[in-house]
């Protein structure tokens, strides 16, 4: 798409003027939100604080090397942070913003999720092909547990039973039984996949594949089997460029959202029916996706153009670019 | 005799390795099994690097195929698959039959070769082959994919002619359209040539002069150093026409390494040294590529090579088309890795998967330096009717490949 777009005037900037433009003749958007959202740099070691009602940096937190997946404690009070190059969990108190302690991960840390019941910590482990759980209480090791060959996304269903690891090279999802800590189940997915994301009802796992450029539907009820495979077609856009990676959905059930990396859009999909809805032009190569407190603005990080795209869910708009670090990987916001 | 000796040396080394990597979960005799054998070469005494920075390998390939039996086995594990390798070297002025017969004694079913062109017609043309598949990851001739094509030889290394196109297209994005050429007295370099001149013509540069450089490999190293070299470049490049670039092919590496920075005119050096295209390079690590990296390294102890990366993708590719179609079956494999569905994850940011008419996989090309990547091509703005990766190497129109 960039091909056809004039040098110097990236896809993003020129939406976002034309998103300014309409939302200052309308006086639409931008309404007061008392919301912070972090986002990781993949290239800076920091963490930006965008805050929600300015739509500005407001802070920047220095963090270890690599920056990458991001996740709050379950009772709120700080984010943690997987900083691969440290091997290591920085965490953020979210107060001050600063990081008051570190814990050890294992090797290249990418990505992380929290467990709603217990304080504990999972963590893809790339180069040793194992999900680790850490203890952020007692700061120790729990256990660790094999996967296939590169793990990198995790997904936790809402009731903290099911963990889901995709394995990259293996082009699987492992679905672990977080009682016993043991995968039980393991289901062929589209290649290099990349990140899970529950429905918040807890039936269904999406699982995107970044070189397969789809995303599949594990069924969490009864078989935990691919039920279905939601494939993207950009208009005028390289198949090969369409790549999926970001998942957010809706909790009343309504919209998915699927980041499509270098093809630098956001696929809308009914959540019921599978079905692509739209697809949203942002800034290059959008990596993740976070929804706010009241799911009113999908937030998204673009690694190569280094912002972030505000998209008003109601109108599904792209509204606002915000420009961070170097590669923005993570976004997350503040519950 | 000498093949036999090494090659069970080599089984021995590669079995340990798979049984320490992957202890089976499921009892043997349930296991579907595909039976690879690794073909190689023993390397010629005078082909070494220029460079003494460059280490000598003599087991390049060999360890990218242990690498994708060790991934392939990781996933296999899970659906009751297993991949098992067989490893033989052809000594110099060996027997290439001899080996192959080695191989498929010990119940290989699938041939990778790090073999050059003439060994693997020998190969392609023996009587033992039966209907074996053989997976080319070492030469890259583009008669293999033309004239020379057979219905079961498949590409994993990248032609001449697309690593040509690749530096061409980046070379364009420069604007650097005006080259000079040097190349060296082989076989090898006389067919990158001419190679470099479709490409040329192909993407719209101007040769304005061109060189043979006369060197005899045998004196590589005894040259008397930079002394010699700082006054012998400058003079022999001096009455080429104004150039953009200085191309260098020496596929084998016996004088490209001299030009850099002893140029006539400020010009940087592209083709074989200096700026080249290339599969595979230590200082890529996008999209993931550090983990593949990291895995290689652990595995064979020294940074993985283009050769290694052919091989590892020969083997990955019936790794990927044996998982997704939950069989070993040799037509349902091959059925699935020339369908439209097969797309491979080879770390280059965009699937690659094999053309039908020729059966070369189409893949990103790396541009790199020494030390850091310069680009990935296909570059933006190269537009294919049908995928930009098809804008490299011969187009399905002009494919003289006919099975």
């Amino acid at each position: 798409m960039s091909i056809l777009t004039p040098r110097g005037w990236s896809p993003v900037t020129r939406h976002a003027l034309l998103g300014l433009a309409l939302g200052g003749l309308l006086a639409l958007p931008l309404a007061a939100q008392a919301e912070r959202i972090f986002v990781s740099n993949e290239k800076d070691n920091t963490i930006s604080v965008i805050d929600g009602a300015t739509l500005e940096v407001v802070e920047t937190i220095s963090v270890g090397r690599r920056p990458r997946s991001m996740a709050f404690s379950s009772d709120g009070s700080e984010l943690f942070v997987a900083v691969g190059d440290d091997e290591a969990i920085d965490m953020i108190d979210l107060e001050t913003l600063q990081v008051v302690r570190s814990q050890a991960s294992g090797d290249d840390p990418e990505v992380i999720r929290v467990d709603p019941n217990r304080p504990y910590i999972y963590v893809s482990n790339e180069d040793d092909n194992i999900v680790s759980v850490l203890d952020y209480e007692a700061r120790t090791l729990v256990t660790e547990i094999p996967v296939g060959v590169e793990p990198e996304g995790l997904g936790i269903s809402p009731d903290g039973r099911w963990l889901v690891s995709t394995t990259e090279t293996s082009n699987m999802a492992h679905i672990i039984d977080t009682e016993t800590m043991e995968a039980v189940h393991h289901r062929l997915v589209g290649a290099r996949p990349r990140h899970v994301e529950f429905t918040h009802d807890g039936r269904e796992a999406w699982v995107s594949a970044e070189i397969a450029g789809t995303v599949s539907i594990l069924d969490m009820e009864e078989t935990f089997d691919v039920k279905h495979t939601i494939r993207f077609d950009v208009p005028g856009v390289p198949r090969e460029t369409v790549q999926a990676v970001g998942v957010a959905l809706t909790s009343d059930g309504r919209y998915a959202f699927v980041a499509l990396g270098p093809s630098n859009r956001v696929a809308v999909v009914d959540q019921q029916t599978y079905e692509v809805l739209d697809y949203i032009l942002v800034g290059q190569r959008v990596w993740h996706l976070a929804l706010n407190g009241d799911e009113s603005r999908l937030y998204t990080t673009n690694g190569v153009s280094g912002d972030v795209t505000m998209i008003e869910v109601d109108g599904l708009r792209a509204v606002r670019s915000i420009p961070v670090g170097r590669f923005p990987w993570g976004v997350i916001v503040e519950p | 005799m000498t093949v036999l000796s090494r090659s069970l040396r080599w089984l021995t080394a590669g079995g340990v390795a798979i049984g320490l990597a992957w202890p089976a979960i499921v009892p043997a005799d349930s296991l579907a099994t595909i039976t690879l054998g690794y073909l190689g070469m023993e390397r010629p005494d005078d082909r070494e690097p220029l460079s003494v920075l460059d280490p000598v390998l003599d087991d390049e390939g060999l360890q990218g195929a242990r690498l994708g039996i060790n991934d392939n086995n990781a996933t296999a594990q899970f659906l009751d698959q297993e991949f098992v390798l067989h490893e033989a070297e052809v000594p110099q002025g060996g027997e290439v039959g001899e080996a192959l017969q080695s191989l498929i004694d010990q119940g290989a079913d699938w041939i990778v070769s790090g073999l050059p062109a003439e060994a693997l017609l020998e190969v392609m043309a023996h009587p033992a082959l039966g209907d074996r598949v053989v997976f080319n990851a070492g030469a890259p001739d583009d008669v293999l994919r033309g004239e020379s094509c057979h219905p079961n030889l498949y590409h994993t290394t990248p032609s001449r002619r697309m690593l040509a196109d690749a530096l061409a297209q980046f070379l364009g994005y420069k604007q650097w359209d005006r080259w000079a050429l040097v190349y060296g007295n082989t076989d090898e370099d006389r067919i990158l040539a001419e190679t470099l001149r479709a490409a040329a013509e192909r993407y719209g540069h101007r040769i304005v002069g061109d060189k043979m450089w006369p060197h005899d490999p045998l004196a590589r190293r005894a040259e008397g150093g930079f002394h010699a070299i700082q006054r012998e470049i400058p003079v022999f490049v001096q009455d080429l026409p104004e150039h953009d670039v200085l191309v260098i092919a020496d596929e084998t590496d016996y004088f490209g390494e001299y030009f850099p920075y002893q140029t006539w005119a400020p010009r940087p050096v592209v083709g074989t040294q200096g700026l080249v295209a290339t599969p595979w390079h230590r200082a890529h690590e996008s999209w993931g590529a550090v983990q593949l990296q990291r895995r290689f390294e652990k595995l064979a102890d020294r940074w993985m090579t283009p050769r290694d990366f052919a091989a590892w993708l020969a083997v990955r590719s019936l790794g990927e088309a044996a998982a997704r179609t939950g069989s070993v079956d040799r037509d349902a494999v091959i059925d699935y890795m020339l369908g439209e569905e097969f797309e491979l994850a080879g770390y280059l940011g965009l699937p690659v998967s094999y053309r039908t008419w020729n059966h070369q996989l189409r893949q990103p090309i790396l541009v790199t330096g020494p030390r850091m990547v310069a680009s990935v091509s296909p570059q933006e703005g190269y537009l294919h009717p049908r995928t930009p990766l098809d804008a490299l190497g011969a187009d399905e129109g002009e494919s003289q490949c006919r099975f």
